[in-house]
């Protein structure tokens, strides 16, 4: 198995990731330019309806990409999408995965669909989605 | 409430600029240690001109520069505390590391009802080209509004 040959069912993205801590969604406010509040601000949160802050969907996205990019690299990534299926709540400890799930020709280059997703230490999945890399 | 008329509507341009000690904050933020994002001699193995931004470092650097981050909330009368993030994607289509210069141009692209009224989801797709007016990536974001009751 490589990522310059895989094959379909290849697991090529695996990644685990610390919990989420509120100094986490504190500094990615700050690191990233999203400056919600409901991801910071405990009394914004509870006033908007939600128990607690929560994580931004973009710092799990973030991970997922980085795990991504641990197995292809960047240059080679052709498109990455995600739905963020569930909140990721504070504590949450991530695990990436991708696999491979088709393998094809587009614009005159072999490439491969990636399905990808994200779930918690329950195995709720977070994210979605699915990347489009070159070979 | 978001309604159909709002599918067209563009928001104002962004233009920024990647700096490599933002870059890094947002980095260290995700505890990402990859040569490739902070070593010029790295990326430029890997065919960069210097170091690389990762895959969602592009919807940050809007945010970052944006003269109003959520423009297109108020645009739309939508509360900011109503919303999530239901989707995103980006389609790359050229290399953009550090140094460059890029300019996102936002705009609705549908408005959709969900379960009777209870949420709308709003596309918002943008268009990002360099400095050299090369069209490096487009970004897709959905997101989710969730609707008030009627009272």
């Amino acid at each position: 198995m490589s990522a310059e040959s895989p094959s379909i069912g290849d697991r090529l993205v695996h990644k685990e990731f610390p919990p989420i801590t509120r100094h986490r969604l504190a500094l990615y406010c700050g690191a990233s330019g999203d400056h919600n509040p409901i991801h910071v601000d405990i009394d914004f949160a509870k006033q908007a309806g939600f128990p607690d802050v929560f994580s931004h969907g973009m710092l799990v996205m973030a991970y997922l990409g980085q795990a991504l990019t641990d197995a292809v690299a960047p240059s080679r990534i052709r498109s990455f999408s995600t739905r963020f299926a569930a909140i990721t709540q504070l504590g949450a400890k991530l695990t990436c995965e991708g696999t491979v799930t088709e393998l094809f020709e587009d614009k005159g280059e072999r490439r491969a669909r990636l399905a990808l997703t994200t779930k918690d230490q329950t195995g709720e999945i977070k994210l979605a989605g699915e990347a489009i890399i070159a070979l | 409430m978001v309604d159909q008329s709002a599918v067209g509507r563009a928001f104002t341009p962004v233009t920024a600029r990647v700096e490599p000690g933002r870059l890094r904050f947002f980095l260290d933020t995700i505890g990402e240690t990859n040569p490739i994002y902070r070593d010029e001699k790295a990326a430029q193995a890997a065919g960069y001109g210097a170091a690389a931004v990762p895959p969602t470092y592009l919807f940050c650097l809007e945010m970052m520069d944006a003269a109003e981050p959520f423009e297109f909330l108020r645009a739309l009368d939508i509360d900011l505390a109503r919303v999530l993030h239901g989707e995103q994607r980006f389609d790359y289509h050229a290399p953009v590391a550090v140094g460059d210069t890029v300019t996102f141009k936002p705009h609705v692209t549908s408005v959709t009802e969900k379960k009777g009224g209870a949420m709308t989801l709003v596309v918002v797709e943008t268009e990002v080209t360099n400095q050299h007016g090369v069209h490096v990536a487009d970004l897709s974001r959905t997101v989710v509004v969730r609707n008030a009751r009627p009272s």
